[in-house]
């Protein structure tokens, strides 16, 4: 239990989050130790669900054979690391893809949002600004298998697209199922999907821009262009950077679902990101114990990721994801 | 597209000049239908796609044939291809499966998120500080594929519904969101309530929740979308093609393209089966479907949840 009874413990529990919440008066344990009943069920189940696995990353270090189990699956100490380390081609293969496409991502999917909020905020209309809105928010509500599934119907081999092709005289492009085009398909599912999405937070950023400023470079005789250029993208800088920091943090996890569901057609070297090795090699090939080295990796790579990118945040003077 | 014409003001809101981005001058002709060409062509190609499943789904045998595979617009629409799919077969009992999962998820988590959020609204609460860093802890690393197999295997919940909704319960975001909305309450009316004598579950259930029915709307409407489309883990837990959600439906026939054979679909004695693409399409349609139908609530509330998710610890 607390110990929350003198004022002065109260007073340190209180100072720093949670300055000008006081409680009331009566005695506080009684009270708060009510309130912590509430987060019991959640509680289950984050240890549950959540805390409870990280344990199972045990197997690892571990020759883990699944009708044995873990607590008796002999140990193999750091083998199943060396994977890692003295290059499987597949895994080196899973790795480079997985950084290829971050890096496609960060220069061709990071920016759309920004521009489409651009000439989203310059309309003059609210109510076609709002329609417009609506629509393109919807795909971020679709699964990727009905995403993928979308695609494939509009440019298959007997899609849509090619449908139309025929129909004059164009040939046939094959653009599902060709390992070169691979990458740049997922690029522009990913594009089509969660662009109007990302526009949310750049146009609440854009909203907040001082009317002031705008009329003060019109008055300076800044063109439309110069108005853009010296008013609206500084006023997104902090975004841009805060965003672009996140991002960094999820550099090693990349489009799961979405290349799990397309892999059949275009083959594993042109496919194989980290996520889907873990996947393919884990549970499919039962390959148990290199699995969870490749996982275990990441997982810890991916938080020093977020972490560091954090501190990069509080270094350029934003928020970041939390503030200790 | 509209251009300024005195006669009939553009509404505004009232801090903003005439143009939603304030005070600048309004762009060069070229410069504004090269703009709106843009966001038209955007549209376009979010609606386009809707627009050919949905009129290749309506279309009859006739006209599917002598198209080649897909039509623009159905010119005799008959249901054929739903009646084929919803008559007990495979996909309407993957419907039921969906419908079943996001329901009972999706209240599970309320419930669960409601109870974890007002838990943590009041800081320097009894376990209040361990209980949020544990929260904050799980939004910043997963478990990991195959750990979390590993654990859902230790339960026994391979084959069982339950693998699909207990994992995904508690969404730190979420709860985050809801969280911020119940420490916006002003603390004078629990506060009174609470000299009232009512008990914490009264002031939670009496007044904290009528005041955030809407956001508890949203935060609902996302846990049901996760829940609909949730793919992986159906894939990694449910091996039994009985028990499979909409979503493998999905990915089996219309993305790796397996045939409905005459068990699957139900026709009438002798009739042919509709095209497969319309089948195809018409399964495509039916997981879309809910979405579209929560969407309007959903889009109405939306900006302010997204915006109040920036954690402050």
């Amino acid at each position: 239990m607390t110990t929350l009874d003198q004022p002065a413990a109260s007073a340190a529990a209180e100072k720093g989050r949670s300055a000008g919440r006081g409680g009331s008066r009566r005695p506080r344990r009684r009270r708060d130790t009510a309130l912590f009943w509430f987060v019991i069920p959640g509680l289950v189940v984050l240890l549950l669900f959540h805390y409870i696995p990280l344990l199972g990353n045990v197997i690892a270090f571990q020759d883990y054979q699944p009708y044995i189990g873990i607590l008796h699956s002999p140990w193999s100490g750091l083998k199943n690391f060396d994977v890692l380390f003295n290059g499987d081609e597949q895994f080196v293969h899973a790795l480079v893809n997985t950084l290829e496409l971050t890096l496609i991502q960060v220069v061709f999917v990071f920016p759309a949002p920004i521009l489409l909020a651009l000439a989203l905020n310059s309309l003059v209309s609210e109510r076609v600004k709002k329609w417009i809105q609506n629509v393109l928010y919807l795909p971020h509500f679709l699964s990727w298998v009905v995403v993928v599934a979308l695609f494939q119907q509009m440019l298959g081999n007997t899609g849509v697209l090619n449908l139309f092709l025929q129909a004059h005289d164009m040939g046939t492009w094959n653009i599902i199922g060709s390992p070169e085009l691979f990458k740049s398909l997922l690029t522009s599912q990913v594009i089509w999907r969660d662009t109007g999405w990302g526009t949310i937070l750049f146009l609440a950023a854009l909203s907040r821009v001082d009317s002031d400023l705008y009329e003060a470079a019109a008055m300076d005789g800044a063109s439309r262009l110069r108005q853009t250029w010296h008013v609206t993208l500084p006023a997104l800088r902090g975004l841009v950077v805060l965003l672009l920091i996140l991002r960094l943090g999820d550099a090693l996890s990349v489009g799961f679902e979405q290349i799990l569901l397309q892999q059949d057609g275009v083959g594993l070297d042109n496919s194989e990101v980290l996520d889907t090795y873990i996947y393919n090699h884990g549970l499919v090939a039962g390959d148990w114990g290199v699995s969870a080295a490749v996982g275990l990796v990441k997982g810890l790579v991916g938080v020093a990721l977020v972490l560091g990118a954090n501190k990069f945040a509080h270094f350029f003077g934003e928020e970041g994801v939390y503030r200790k | 597209m509209t251009t300024l014409n005195p006669a009939h003001p553009v509404r505004r809101r009232p801090h903003r000049s005439y143009s939603a981005i304030p005070g600048e001058t309004p762009g060069s002709p070229p410069w504004r239908v090269l703009k709106s060409l843009i966001l038209l062509v955007c549209v376009v190609l979010v609606l386009l796609p809707f627009l050919a499943i949905i009129s290749t789904s309506l279309a009859d045998t006739v006209q599917v044939t002598k198209a080649g595979g897909y039509v623009m617009w159905p010119d005799h629409p008959s249901f054929d291809a739903y009646k084929a799919l919803l008559n007990g077969g495979l996909v309407s009992r993957a419907m039921l499966i969906s419908v079943g999962i996001t329901v009972v998820g999706t209240a599970l988590s309320l419930f669960c998120s409601i109870m974890l959020a007002y838990g943590l609204s009041r800081p320097g609460s009894y376990g209040h500080r361990p209980v949020l860093m544990l929260l904050l802890m799980s939004m910043l690393f997963a478990p990991g594929v195959i750990p979390s197999y590993l654990m859902i295997k230790q339960l026994h919940l391979i084959n069982s519904y339950w693998s699909l909704i207990l994992p995904g319960l508690i969404n730190g975001f979420n709860v985050i969101v809801l969280r911020s909305f119940f420490m916006g309450i002003p603390k004078e009316l629990i506060d009174s309530a609470r000299i009232d004598g009512a008990s914490e579950w009264k002031i939670l259930t009496r007044i904290v929740l009528p005041l955030s029915k809407a956001s508890v709307a949203v935060i609902g409407l996302f846990y049901a979308v996760t829940y609909w489309n949730a793919f992986f883990n159906a894939l990694l837990y449910i091996n039994d093609a009985a028990k499979w959600p909409m979503q493998m439906v999905l990915r089996t026939y219309v993305i790796n393209n397996a045939q409905l054979s005459g068990g699957q679909v139900d026709v009438a004695a002798g009739a042919p089966l509709p095209p497969s693409q319309s089948l195809q399409a018409a399964i495509l349609v039916l997981s879309i479907v809910p979405i579209v139908v929560i969407y309007p609530f959903l889009q109405r509330h939306m900006n302010k949840g997204v915006m109040v998710g920036a954690v402050k610890g």
